[in-house]
């Protein structure tokens, strides 16, 4: 690695640390119980959008109520999404005149959005129509992340109410997520990604002349749409001169901005944030990167000014930290240490103040090793998704961090609000692992946790790891599963591994060369995706009811402090035994079985 | 549960309105006017007509230009309304072909430098859009392109420092060389 690979991995730690608490005292603000300068300053339109839904602010409600206004506030969403690629042929702003799309895909991408995915079978700039981007597909970005963030704050008022049997409103935690957290913070960052050259109009893609003429070749079909062949079983081509370049337009920068934010990832073209378009300086990529942190990170500060002990918030930060600085500097360290299987050829890998070097297969030059492997690693450790370099090319270790990240759960600062919901499940495992140790009852933030706690922290847990493991094994074993892979031997099963992974843990990103928008993995993916979501939200709210109907227990000499640098590497060895024993064989079939070839 | 159906209705249709139609509108006015030629694509406008964007990069094949990082998209390279790379794992043996035809069509086209290649000039873009090169890149092709235009040396190295930008800040992302730019600079120095 080079002395600039770790410069800016350290300037983005240090910027991202210093953001921390003014995000995360705001975001306190916002949802406080009692009314402040922030919740105030929104106050009317507030009151306007619950007077029309027919809404009552002061309407606390149990688990049960809370989790049903979730399920069905999403499933409308799924519906309206799924109408709009169905129908986009006939409604308005389809400059490009783009098709329905398919059942199976349209489903997919429903539920994809809906539950935080952004898993994307399509192409962007050649299926959706900027109607179905917008209303669609943006809107979903935001209201995703906005239950995420919802369902969080109820899971920390499990903590903070006492004899309770209320855990607060969704559509008020919903509305202020939106108004106050996603939307500010989202025009912001559109307008300072438009400076730096992202695309916002409503124009039809534009034709320019290209300064030498090409020559294109297009491989021949015949009417059912097979590849003809010549006699020497070549492909039959036909060559046709090119001399225009069609340039793509519409409003990105203000969907790319929320995509980043909510932590969807699901990019506004195909190649997404390595799109010059989409990410066009290292700045821009710095932003985005930022955004991507933000809210999971500032979240944490929030759960500790909520809890009352800011000391729990930065524990938990801490421990998403342990895990995330080496897991990134391991992969920018094999991305910068180049690609093995091109060493024998003419070719210069090595860093140097004029190139970056490395394996720049799938990477664009203006981000290089550094600021592609640190976006990597921070896409995959949030459930982002979004990617500026095309995974499938990584090398094997270099791959081999995403795909783990994402298995461990997306809990290291992972999606907005699900990501630290996620990381209290593991907290609850953690105590109660500890409290077998010495032989206690354990507690966590002054609750009790027993049987009905444990039960859903292990659901919350287990549930997206058993989908992975469960559904890697049918497609392995389904011709259609394994039709899919374009890379052979062992990468290709690595494909397969980090689709599933990746849906199942609602990431996103993809090995993109797998074809996997076909109705066999389309419906495979929609499954993961839907229950996992679901299922955990689900099983935290329980939880959530069950601690906010609690006593408060007073802390007392045997009970385990959860601010401490011993709690921090107690829940850090959690997370990464689970990890660990769930999906080393898997890996060892996928990445690591490719490292050991292209080592030899 | 027939209490929670109209709040969800009615609140996706405000949420839409919000997030879905106000935000990408007030989002689109205002970058338009703070940052009207970013906001359309940054093309680049010649004699009054629109040649290209600086952040798409196009494709070249001729000797006399610098050529692009190479590019997977269909059914022609540098395809605009298609982006996308290669997704060629780094064991797979139709990566290292197609690196290796990349080199030779290099060294056919510059008979003579047997310098090794930078890999970013044989190695597919994420986007199969990038419309730079490093500047060792840049080097490597200088000397084939002066010749093929009959050029000092001097006089291209000067193109393409000024095509040349550093670390953003110093420090962020990488050097390097916009392609189209250069090129353009190249043609307008000496027209055909």
């Amino acid at each position: 690695m080079t002395t600039n690979d770790f410069l800016q991995i350290a300037l983005y730690l240090v910027v991202l640390l210093l953001l921390i608490k003014p995000v995360g005292s705001y975001m306190a603000l916002v949802f406080a119980d009692t009314p402040n300068r922030v919740t105030r300053f929104g106050g009317g339109i507030e009151r306007v959008l619950y007077r029309v839904a027919g809404v009552r602010q002061d309407d606390d409600m149990t688990w049960r109520r809370y989790a049903l206004a979730m399920l069905l506030f999403n499933m409308t969403g799924m519906l309206a999404v799924y109408i709009l690629q169905r129908t986009q042929q006939w409604l308005p702003l389809n400059p490009q005149h783009f098709g329905a799309v398919t059942p199976d895909s349209a489903i997919n991408t429903a539920i994809s959005f809906i539950s935080n995915t952004n898993w994307q079978g399509y192409g962007g700039e050649s299926t959706m129509s900027y109607l179905t981007q917008m209303l669609g597909l943006a809107v979903q970005n935001f209201l995703s992340a906005a239950t995420g963030i919802a369902v969080l704050i109820a899971v920390v008022r499990g903590f903070t109410r006492r004899s309770s049997l209320s855990i607060g409103n969704f559509w008020v935690d919903m509305t202020r997520s939106t108004l106050y957290i996603l939307l500010p913070f989202s025009l912001i960052l559109a307008l300072l990604l438009t400076s730096q050259g992202v695309v916002q109009n409503f124009k039809a893609y534009v034709d320019v002349p290209l300064t030498q003429h090409i020559t294109q070749v297009e491989q021949m079909k015949d009417a059912a749409g097979n590849v003809l062949k010549d006699a020497q079983g070549h492909d039959v081509t036909k060559e046709s001169p090119v001399d225009t370049q069609t340039l793509p337009m519409g409003p990105a920068a203000s969907q790319i901005a929320i995509k980043q934010l909510g932590t969807n990832g699901g990019g506004f073209f195909n190649a997404n944030s390595a799109h010059p378009y989409e990410n066009p300086t290292p700045f821009s990529n710095f932003l985005e990167m930022l955004a991507i942190f933000l809210i999971p990170g500032g979240l944490c500060y929030t759960f500790g000014s909520m809890v009352g002990d800011r000391r729990q918030g930065w524990a938990i930060l801490a421990t998403m930290l342990l895990i995330f600085i080496p897991l990134t500097i391991g992969a920018v360290a094999a991305e910068q240490a180049g690609n093995p299987a091109l060493h024998g050829l003419s070719i210069d890998q090595q860093a140097s103040t004029l190139q970056a070097g490395g394996n720049m297969e799938g990477k664009e030059t203006r981000f290089g090793i550094a600021a592609s492997g640190l976006f990597t690693a921070i896409t995959t450790a949030a459930s982002c998704g979004a990617v500026n370099n095309m995974h499938d090319s990584l090398t094997p270790l270099g791959g081999l961090v995403p795909m783990w990240l994402m298995q461990l759960g997306e809990v290291v600062f992972g999606g907005v609000g699900s990501g630290l919901y996620g990381m209290l499940a593991f907290a609850v495992v953690a105590v109660f692992i500890a409290g077998l140790m010495v032989g206690r009852t354990p507690e966590y933030l002054g609750k009790k946790i027993e049987a009905h706690e444990m039960k859903m922290a292990s659901l919350a847990v287990l549930v997206p790891c058993a989908l992975v493991v469960v559904c890697t094994a049918i497609a392995v074993m389904v011709p259609a599963g394994t039709a899919a892979v374009a890379n052979p031997g062992a990468h290709g099963f690595s494909e397969i591994l980090y689709a599933v992974s990746s849906a199942s843990n609602n990431n996103g990103s993809a090995f993109g060369g797998i074809s996997a928008n076909v109705p066999f993995w389309n419906v495979l993916l929609s499954v993961c995706m839907f229950f996992s979501r679901f299922l955990l939200a689900i099983a935290m709210l329980a939880m959530a009811g069950s601690l906010a109907a609690k006593r408060h227990v007073p802390p007392s000499a045997g009970t385990l402090p959860t601010h401490t640098p011993l709690f921090v590497t107690l829940l850090a060895c959690v997370v990464i035994v689970v990890g660990a024993l769930t999906f080393l064989p898997a890996l060892a079939l996928g990445p690591i079985a490719e490292f050991l070839m292209s080592a030899h | 549960m027939s209490k929670l159906i109209r709040p969800a209705l009615v609140m996706l249709v405000l949420m839409t309105a919000i997030t879905g139609v106000l935000y990408p509108l007030v989002t689109t006015g205002l970058a338009q006017v703070l940052f009207p030629s970013q906001a359309n694509g940054s093309l680049i406008t010649k004699d009054g007509k629109t040649v290209g964007s600086s952040l798409i990069g196009q494709s070249f094949t001729e000797s006399r230009y610098f050529w692009g990082r190479p590019s997977v998209t269909t059914p022609m390279a540098n395809n605009g309304a298609s982006s996308t790379g290669s997704n060629q794992g780094p064991t797979n043996p139709a990566l290292t072909d197609a690196v290796k035809q990349r080199i030779d069509a290099l060294r056919a086209a510059d008979p003579g430098n047997n310098a090794p290649v930078p890999v970013d000039l044989v190695t597919a873009s994420g986007s199969g859009l990038d419309p730079e090169i490093s500047p060792a890149a840049a080097q490597y092709q200088m000397m084939r392109v002066a010749k093929a235009r009959g050029l000092d040396a001097a006089q291209v190295q000067k193109l393409v420092t000024e095509a040349t930008s550093g670390r953003q800040l110093g420090m962020l992302g990488e050097s390097r060389v916009n392609v189209l730019q250069l090129n353009l600079a190249l043609d307008a120095l000496q027209p055909h």
